[in-house]
């Protein structure tokens, strides 16, 4: 059997290190991800796929974010991705469903920290007020020139995850990176 | 810039969405029984009306889902939205 091909680094890992204080971003390379197709909706990975609009779930060891009404995106941190691939193509073959690998498709950036919800404000029209953006809301929506998947980890605006797509990884960054200027004493 | 109300998002602006032309223009029930003519008048021949006009668009930038719009083409202003095979809604510009 061939070797695994992993992703390689899309990006330099230092290159978010001298952000200003309140605001840290981690790359998390690693994150299998697959796209799951789905009309008859049923139970994937202990989880039930989230049928509300702008929202994700938990599952045991990532995330089921809604990308459209049969379409979501389904990322593990414990799995390869040619196993969370063949696990979410098994548990759906029978109703019709269809799950792809797509982990090379994006990156996971994790922005936190007190000046996140400013900073994202800065290149992004949503309202990100934790009373609106609340703790399991996402949203595909552009941050500075690119398209994001955006998270609301916590209910405090201080903890996202930004899905961005790996060919425009190092834009994003270079633009998180020029945002923050503002925030430097 | 304007907001224009995905019906599966909600709000979002303008420069997300794509314009897609005409709604509401069926497949020929009996494409092979069409004349050139009869074609030529499904695919190329579109309505261009100075007010309520009925659009498709494309949240490109979103959930990637086509809808339809009723849009004033005086004032561009947005009236409907309104998902893909639902009937078009009854509006006043």
């Amino acid at each position: 059997m061939a070797d695994t091909l992993y992703r390689s680094q899309v990006l330099p890992s230092d290159v978010f290190a001298a952000l200003p204080e309140g605001l840290s971003v981690t790359i998390e390379s690693h994150v299998a991800m697959a796209g799951l197709r789905l009309r008859d909706l049923a139970e994937v990975l202990n989880t039930t796929p989230p049928v509300q609009p702008n929202t994700w779930a938990a599952t045991p060891d990532g995330q089921m974010v809604w990308l459209g009404p049969d379409e979501w995106l389904v990322t593990s941190r414990d799995q390869q991705p040619h196993e969370l691939e063949s696990t979410l193509r098994e548990a759906v073959k029978e109703r019709g469903g269809a799950a792809v690998d797509v982990s090379a498709q994006r990156l996971s950036l994790r922005l936190s920290g007190v000046l996140a919800r400013d900073l994202l404000s800065l290149g992004c029209s949503l309202d990100l007020h934790p009373s609106v953006f609340t703790v399991g809301s996402s949203a595909q929506t552009a941050l500075g020139m690119t398209n994001v998947v955006l998270l609301a980890l916590d209910s405090a605006g201080e903890d996202y995850r930004i899905f961005v797509r790996s060919s425009f990884a190092g834009y994003l960054a270079d633009w998180i990176v020029d945002a923050s200027a503002e925030y430097v004493n | 810039m304007q907001l224009i109300e995905c019906p599966w998002c909600g709000p979002r602006e303008e420069t997300e969405f794509h314009y897609g032309g005409q709604a509401h223009i069926a497949y020929p029930e009996t494409p092979s029984e069409l004349t050139d003519t009869e074609w030529a008048q499904y695919i190329f021949f579109r309505a261009n009306p100075k007010g309520l006009f009925a659009e498709r668009w494309s949240h490109s930038g979103g959930c990637r889902r086509w809808f339809n719009a009723v849009r004033d083409t005086r004032t561009y202003t947005f009236l409907a939205t309104y998902r893909s095979g639902e009937p078009q809604p009854e509006v006043q510009s």
